[in-house]
C-alpha cells in the first residue's frame, strides 16, 4: 500500500510527514529510536483510516528545534501540526516515547482526540522497575533490548545495521538527550495531569517489556478515568513484532471495523 | 619555562582482577572495591610528595579531577588545591581543571577558587575543562548542552571575578537572582585561565580566541604540531601572534636511578591505559551530543563496535618510541624532553611523574631526581630555545584583558 512523504513547516521548523490510506484520521507517534518506515502496522490501519506518521522534531528527517528542552515542547509543536493539518478531531496512537508525547498532548488539549492508544508508553514514572536507560548502553543494545525475537530485529534493520542507520539512531538519540535527559523518560507532573484526561484510552503493553515496565501501563490505566489496559505477549516494539494483533486491537477500539 | 609536577592520584589499591572481570573501571564499576583506609594512606602520601615537589624546585603542581573511577582520586580539586595553598609557599597551584558543565552553580565555583587564590596568596591558575562523558553521566549533567554550559559557566565566573556585584544572571543554562560573592580572587584582573585538552578542535579554537594557554595532553609530536597550527591560525585571526607562552604540554615522564627501574615503574602507567590514554567505554566516554555533529558518524561506528580507538592499547615500548611516554635516568630523560621542546616549543611543561602502583619511595625518588637534575637542564634548554612562560613575560590573562597588566606578582607581594 502506498504512502506519501512531505515536509510541513510548523513552529519554525520542517516536520517530515508520512501519510497513507483513507478514512477517519489516526496520527501515530513513533518511538525514540525513530520511525523505521511505512510499517505493516500502519498499512493495516490504513485499510480503514488515513494514517499520519510525523517524525518528531529533531528525529528522522525533521529539523531539530535547537531551543526545545523537554517533551512538552514537542507536544506543543504537534498541537500546532494537528491544527495545520485540519485534524480537529483525530485518534492518536503513541508508541513508547511517542506515547509520552501523545499523553502530554492529551493533558494540554482535552477536546482534540477522539481516542488515544498508548502502546508501551513512556512519560510516567514506573512504580515497579525502571525504564531502561539508553544513555548507559549502546544504541544497538538499546534497540535490541526491545525485541523479543532478534530475528525480527534483523529483518527490519539487518543483522549488522548499516552505518547510515547507526547515524540516524544517533541523531534521534541526541534529540532524546536534549529533551528527556532528566528525569529520564518521565514527567513528574504526568500522574496528576493525566487524571483529568477523559479521552477514551486503550493502554496496550507487552507482557515482557524490557524497556518500559508494565507498572507504567498500570499507572496510566489507573489514573485515567476512561482507560483500559490490554496486556499482550511481547516486548517493546509490538507494532513490529505483533503488528497484526496490535492493529486488530487498535481498529476494534476505534470502531473502525 | 614553567615546570609542573602532575599525577592522576590513582586509587591504585583497588583489585585489578576485578577491573578485568568487569571489562571497565569507571561509572558502573562497583565502589565496594574502594578501600577508604588505603585511600587515606594514598591521599596523605600524595600531600607529602607535593611538599617535596616544591622543595626540589618545581614551579607548579598540576591537579585534575575525575569521578566514579579508580584512576583518579580527586573528586574535587578545589579541596586539594586549598590544602596546597596552605602547606606550600611558592609553587603555582594549577587546576586543569574544574569541569564546568557539571557545576549547577558556577558562582560557587568562583567563590571556592577565590578562596584558594587568597589562601595561597595569589598562586592559583584556574583551568577549566568540559569533563569527560563519565563526569556528565555521574553528575547527570546533560551532555548535549556540555559545551554551551562550559562557555556560559566560564563567562559567568569571569564576570563574577571582575564585575562588582550585586547583579543578576539570566542565562540559557544558569540563572542566578543575585551574584555578589564576598570572596574574590587576590590576583587582578583575575587568576590565569589555562585550558587542557587532547585534540578537540573546538576547544583549541575557543582557547585561542580567548588567548588562554592550551595544555596539550600527552599527544605525539606530530599531533601537537597540528594543535599549534590551529591555535596559531586562530590567534592571528584574533589579532595577536601566539608563541610558546600560549603553549603547554603534559608528558608522562618517570625518572629513577637506573634505566631498568625507571622502565619497570613506567609499566605502571599502563594499568589505567583503558581509562585515560586509550580505550574507555565507548558509550560513556562521549555520550550522544557531547561532541559536535562532525563526530557523529565515527562515534556511532565506535559505539556499535564496528571500529576501535586508534592507537588504543599501544605497548609501553611503542609509546616510549613515539615519545608519549618517557622513562629513564635523568640523562636519558633530558635528551628526550629536549626533542619535544625543540619540536613543539611549549613554555609550560607538566611532567606526569608517577602513576599506578609506583610506591611512595619511588615516587619521591622520581620527584627528587627530576627536581635536582632534570629541571635545571630543561630551564637551560628553554632559555636556549626562547621558551618564555606567561609568568616570565607577565602576559595579559586573556585577550579581553590585553591592555591590562596582570597583577599576580604585586598581589602576592602585597599579601606577603
Amino acid at each position: 500500500m502506498s504512502f506519501t512523504e512531505s515536509f510541513v513547516d510548523v513552529v519554525g521548523g520542517k516536520v517530515q510527514l508520512l501519510k497513507g490510506g483513507s478514512g477517519s484520521p489516526i496520527v501515530v507517534f513513533h518511538h525514540d529510536i525513530g520511525n523505521p518506515g511505512w510499517l505493516p502496522y500502519y498499512m493495516e490501519l490504513a485499510e480503514n483510516h488515513t494514517v499520519y506518521v510525523p517524525s518528531h522534531p529533531g528525529f528522522g528527517k525533521s529539523e531539530r528545534p535547537e531551543w526545545a528542552r523537554n517533551v512538552r515542547d514537542i507536544a506543543c509543536i504537534y498541537q500546532r501540526l494537528l491544527k495545520d493539518l485540519g485534524l480537529n478531531t483525530t485518534a492518536v496512537v503513541g508508541l513508547g516515547f511517542g506515547g509520552w508525547i501523545a499523553a502530554e498532548m492529551a493533558t494540554m488539549c482535552h477536546h482534540e482526540f477522539s481516542h488515544m492508544v498508548l502502546v508501551n508508553a513512556m512519560g510516567i514514572q514506573p512504580t515497579k522497575g525502571e525504564i531502561i536507560d539508553q544513555f548507559l548502553i549502546s544504541t544497538l543494545d538499546y534497540v535490541r533490548a526491545g525485541f523479543a525475537d532478534q530475528g525480527k530485529f534483523a529483518e527490519l534493520y539487518k543483522e549488522r545495521p548499516d552505518v547510515d542507520q547507526l547515524v540516524q539512531w544517533e541523531i534521534n538519540r541526541e534529540m532524546s538527550t536534549r529533551i528527556a535527559w532528566k528525569p529520564y523518560m518521565f514527567n513528574q507532573a504526568m500522574p496528576h495531569l493525566i487524571k483529568a484526561v477523559t479521552v477514551p484510552t486503550l493502554v496496550v503493553w507487552g507482557r515482557h517489556n524490557r524497556v518500559v515496565p508494565l507498572s507504567c501501563g498500570e499507572r496510566y490505566q489507573q489514573a485515567m478515568p476512561k482507560a483500559k489496559l490490554e496486556v499482550i505477549e511481547g516486548n517493546h516494539y509490538l507494532e513490529v513484532e505483533k503488528h497484526h494483533e496490535l492493529a486488530v486491537l487498535t481498529k476494534s477500539f476505534l470502531g473502525g471495523k | 619555562m614553567h615546570l609542573m609536577y602532575f599525577t592522576e592520584q590513582p586509587m591504585s589499591a583497588y583489585p585489578k582482577e576485578q577491573g578485568d572481570r568487569y571489562g571497565y573501571t569507571a561509572l558502573l564499576f562497583p565502589n565496594k572495591f574502594f578501600d577508604a583506609a588505603e585511600g587515606s594512606r594514598l591521599y596523605n602520601e600524595r600531600l607529602e610528595e607535593y611538599k617535596l615537589v616544591e622543595e626540589v624546585g618545581y614551579d607548579g603542581i598540576m591537579l585534575n579531577e575525575h569521578h566514579t573511577a579508580p584512576f583518579c582520586m580527586q573528586a574535587k580539586i578545589n579541596i586539594c588545591a586549598a590544602i596546597l595553598g596552605a602547606i606550600t609557599k611558592k609553587v603555582k597551584i594549577v587546576l586543569l581543571g574544574n569541569p564546568l558543565p557539571i557545576a549547577d552553580n558556577p558562582v560557587r565555583l568562583a567563590e571556592e577558587l577565590a578562596m584558594i587564590d587568597m589562601i595561597s596568596k595569589g598562586r592559583l591558575v584556574s583551568g577549566f575543562v568540559r569533563g569527560g562523558g563519565v563526569e556528565s553521566l555521574q553528575a547527570n549533567a546533560n551532555p548535549a548542552f556540555n559545551r554551551e554550559r562550559f562557555e556560559e559557566a566560564h563567562d559567568l565566573i569571569v564576570k563574577t571575578w571582575t564585575t562588582p556585584g550585586p547583579w543578576r544572571w539570566e542565562g540559557n543554562h544558569y540563572q542566578l537572582r543575585v551574584v555578589n560573592p564576598w570572596a574574590l580572587p587576590l590576583q587582578k584582573p583575575h587568576p590565569r585561565i589555562w585550558i587542557p585538552g587532547v585534540s578537540s578542535r573546538e576547544t583549541i579554537v575557543w582557547s585561542a580566541q580567548h588567548r588562554y594557554p592550551y595544555i596539550a595532553l600527552n599527544l605525539p609530536i606530530e599531533e601537537s604540531k597540528n594543535v599549534w597550527k590551529i591555535y596559531d591560525q586562530v590567534a592571528k585571526e584574533s589579532g595577536y601572534e601566539a608563541g610558546p607562552s600560549e603553549r603547554g604540554y603534559l608528558i608522562r615522564c618517570h625518572v629513577a636511578e637506573t634505566e631498568e627501574k625507571a622502565i619497570r615503574n613506567a609499566r605502571e602507567f599502563m594499568w589505567m591505559q583503558g581509562e585515560f590514554t586509550g580505550l574507555t567505554h565507548p558509550v560513556w566516554a562521549a555520550p550522544s551530543g557531547y561532541l559536535g555533529p562532525w563526530a557523529r558518524r565515527a562515534m556511532a561506528e565506535l559505539r556499535a563496535g564496528y571500529t576501535h580507538v586508534r592507537g588504543a592499547n599501544a605497548s609501553l615500548e611503542k609509546q616510549m618510541q613515539n615519545l608519549t611516554l618517557i622513562a629513564g635516568t635523568p640523562k636519558t630523560v633530558i635528551e628526550k624532553l629536549r626533542i619535544i621542546m625543540e619540536e613543539t616549543r611549549p613554555s609550560i611543561l607538566a611532567l606526569y611523574g608517577n602513576d599506578g602502583k609506583i610506591n611512595h619511595e619511588d615516587s619521591k625518588t622520581c620527584i627528587r631526581l627530576t627536581g635536582q637534575e632534570v629541571l635545571p637542564a630543561l630551564r637551560e634548554i628553554g632559555k636556549q630555545l626562547g621558551l618564555e612562560s606567561p609568568f616570565d613575560l607577565n602576559t595579559p590573562v586573556s585577550l579581553a584583558y590585553s591592555g591590562v597588566q596582570a597583577k599576580q606578582s604585586e598581589a602576592t607581594a602585597a599579601a606577603n
